[in-house]
């Protein structure tokens, strides 16, 4: 594992994809998955999809964008990892949606990137403001809360243990290892 | 009142690490070469090793060439993937069932075959699909990389206890009518987020009746569904499947696991915190007509009119039409296709084969249409052949290959061209799933076996 930079509070461009069930095979498509990095992942991002010069992170208003706002189910599909990684190269810090899959935001904790989780009604109205141009939001991590400079705020509730391997910045890995005691115990008991 | 998923759970837990939080043992560790590499350089640049080698096995099966395996493989990043697989099982004391093996396989295809899977285990792979090992009882789930390093290491996951979902299906199946028949009708009723959060346990009679091979068809779609993993309670047929498998126990153990596996069920009256009701009598053969596995209907029905469907669906049935060149109203049955595809760790074990190659045997494959057989792994192939099922697909037009995930994704030579319309026995029709541009419907085997004579989607019932 790479350990990714604590995630606290990001203030960051919006780019807007209002689509359902975005699966992880448009996020990465297979021609991709060929390599053994890690990095590398940008270019491929939507690859199929920005070949079309509408698509919407090709709209000048999406350039430079970090927080992606984006309909119910996103991630969906298969468990690639590399959709998170060519998200998080590409330049996305925290992803905004009604609902995500649930192996995508296990991806989403161990790569320094938040998938928040809002009530579809409130995405459609940050969809809205995201329609009329250029449009910033703040997500907290820590004080759970999602915020515009208009006057939009509201707040979210996150995984507990993600939230915890974001905030710190956490090696996983390093960190079960410190569990060695009861690991071993286990085997012991569990020949 | 305990559901069979807590039972696992709860006989996994290595420590609680905070509310609804544990770590979990892992029983079993397969790896393929598409999600490995980055977690054994991980292992590497840290120093670390694979914590219980001998719980971890490994094969290569997504971007493998199907075609003659003396043939050295073409696509050179391809080729290098599997060299590292190759390179990191042999420097980490892993077992690898390579190219040259006779065990090679779809990593969901093999490690029941082999009898690796078993009741009560807590499996993990980097791969979505491995609900499938969920038919013998076990928990079973897709992993991303990192958490494969994690596991390679730790031997252990750390995980959110996802909630317990009963999936009820009950009455008998027509003729015709096969166990993706209903996994597929399942997901057009609950949705492709309907079961995410969940574990499904898949209940009911007409669950019972399945044989092993139908129930990892079931399970293997969990993920679907939305679903962290898909159960079924173990029984008889479990394992007289499991009987005498080379990874099976043997003598006294194989007599004390069964004792315990028959343990492995939820309690009468057990707390499920969603439950769904499929009646199998009136599912009939489904096909998908769009690009999400819930976009899905009867074969007697007719392609959607988005404009009918409430306001969250319409649009994105919309855009599905739209990708997959279908009108409005146009009847399934009877739509053209140029390709035919069975294989993939839905459909391509030896029951599948025998089933499609009883609707194609003395016919052939329409003129236009282009047929794929891909056994999902190497022993299926070789006992296919042993059955003369390779001889009834040759004779009828089908291309007959070795084991591999091949076109179920496309990362080896097997695509679909752009606009290209597919009948395939495989679990995704995303956008670009099966190639760029290509059009997938989903179905099962007898239904892509007739398919391909026809050279159009038809009912299998009335063949
Ligand atoms: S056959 Fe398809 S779904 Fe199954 S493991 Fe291979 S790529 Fe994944």
């Amino acid at each position: 594992m790479v350990t990714p930079p604590p995630f606290m509070r990001h203030r960051g461009k919006v780019a807007a994809l209002p689509r359902a069930n975005v699966d992880t095979d448009q996020i990465v498509p297979k021609q991709f998955l060929k390599g053994v990095e890690r990095t590398g992942f940008a270019a491929s991002l939507f690859f199929d999809w920005r070949a079309n010069p509408d698509f919407e992170l090709n709209r000048p208003a999406a350039q430079g964008a970090t927080i992606l706002l984006t309909g119910p189910n996103f991630g969906c599909g298969s468990s690639r990892e590399h959709a998170v990684w060519a998200l998080a190269q590409y330049g996305f810090r925290a992803i905004i949606a009604p609902s995500f899959a649930d192996i995508f935001t296990a991806n989403c904790y161990r790569n320094g990137v938040l998938p928040v989780r809002l009530p579809a009604g409130e995405v459609d109205i940050l969809m809205r403001n995201a329609s009329r141009g250029s449009y910033e939001l703040v997500v907290d991590l820590a004080e759970l809360r999602v915020t515009d400079e208009q006057g939009f705020s509201t707040s979210f509730s996150a995984d507990a243990y993600g939230r915890e391997l974001l905030l710190r910045g956490l090696d996983e890995i390093g960190r079960t290892l410190l569990e060695e005691p009861s690991i071993a115990a286990y085997e012991r008991s569990h020949p | 009142m305990t559901t069979l998923f807590d039972r696992v759970w709860d006989a996994h837990v290595v420590k609680q690490l905070a509310d609804g939080v544990a770590l979990l043992y892992v029983d079993l560790h397969l790896v393929h070469e598409v999600t490995s590499p980055q977690a054994f350089a991980g292992l590497r640049r840290e120093g670390r090793r694979v914590r219980r080698p001998e719980r971890t096995l490994a094969t290569v099966d997504h971007n493998v060439p199907t075609g003659e395996r003396a043939v050295a493989v073409a696509d050179p990043v391809a080729a290098l993937q599997l060299d590292t697989l190759g390179t990191n099982a042999r420097d980490f004391g892993v077992e690898l069932f390579d190219l040259t093996s006779p065990g090679q396989g779809i990593v969901h295809v093999i490690g029941p075959e082999l009898g690796a899977t078993q009741p009560g285990m807590v499996i993990v792979c980097g791969d979505s699909h491995t609900s499938t090992h969920g038919a013998f009882g076990a928990f079973a789930l897709g992993i991303g990389t990192s958490e494969v390093e994690h596991v390679l290491a730790t031997q252990c996951i750390v995980l959110s206890k996802p909630k317990n979902l009963e999936a009820r299906i009950t009455g008998s199946r027509a003729p015709g009518v096969s166990a993706k028949d209903l996994i597929l009708a399942l997901i057009g009723k609950i949705g492709t987020a309907g079961a995410a959060g969940h574990v499904i346990e898949y209940t009911g009679d007409a669950i019972r009746a399945l044989s092993m091979e139908e129930r990892m068809t079931v399970c293997n779609m969990s993920i679907e569904a939305g679903a962290r993993a898909g159960m079924i309670a173990p029984d008889e047929v479990t394992f007289a499947y499991l009987k005498d498998r080379p990874r099976a126990p043997t003598g006294q153990s194989w007599k004390s696991g069964v004792e315990r596996w028959r343990a492995l069920r939820s309690d009468p009256g057990a707390h499920y915190d969603t439950q769904v009701q499929l009646d199998a009598s009136q599912v009939g053969p489904q096909v998908t007509w769009g690009t999400t596995p819930g976009m899905v209907a009867d074969i007697g029905g007719r392609v959607p009119d988005p404009a009918k469907l409430p306001e969250p669906e319409r649009e994105a049935a919309q855009r599905a039409l739209e990708y997959m060149g279908l009108v409005p109203g146009t009847r399934l049955e009877g739509i053209p296709i140029d390709r035919v595809f069975l294989g993939s760790c839905t459909n391509a074990r030896i029951e599948d084969l025998r089933a499609a190659a009883n609707v194609v045997r003395g016919r052939h494959v329409a003129s236009r249409v282009r047929a794929l057989v891909v056994p999902g792994s190497q022993r299926v192939k070789a006992q296919a052949e042993q059955e003369g099922l390779d001889r009834v697909f040759r004779e009828a037009g089908f291309e007959w290959r070795n084991a591999g995930c091949s076109m179920c994704l496309g990362m080896n030579a097997d695509v679909l061209g752009a606009g290209e319309r597919c009948a395939a026995t495989s679990n995704r029709n995303f956008e670009g799933r099966q190639g760029r541009g290509g059009r997938t419907h989903l179905m099962s085997p007898v239904m892509a076996a007739a398919a391909a004579i026809e050279g159009r989607l038809v009912d299998v019932r009335a063949w």
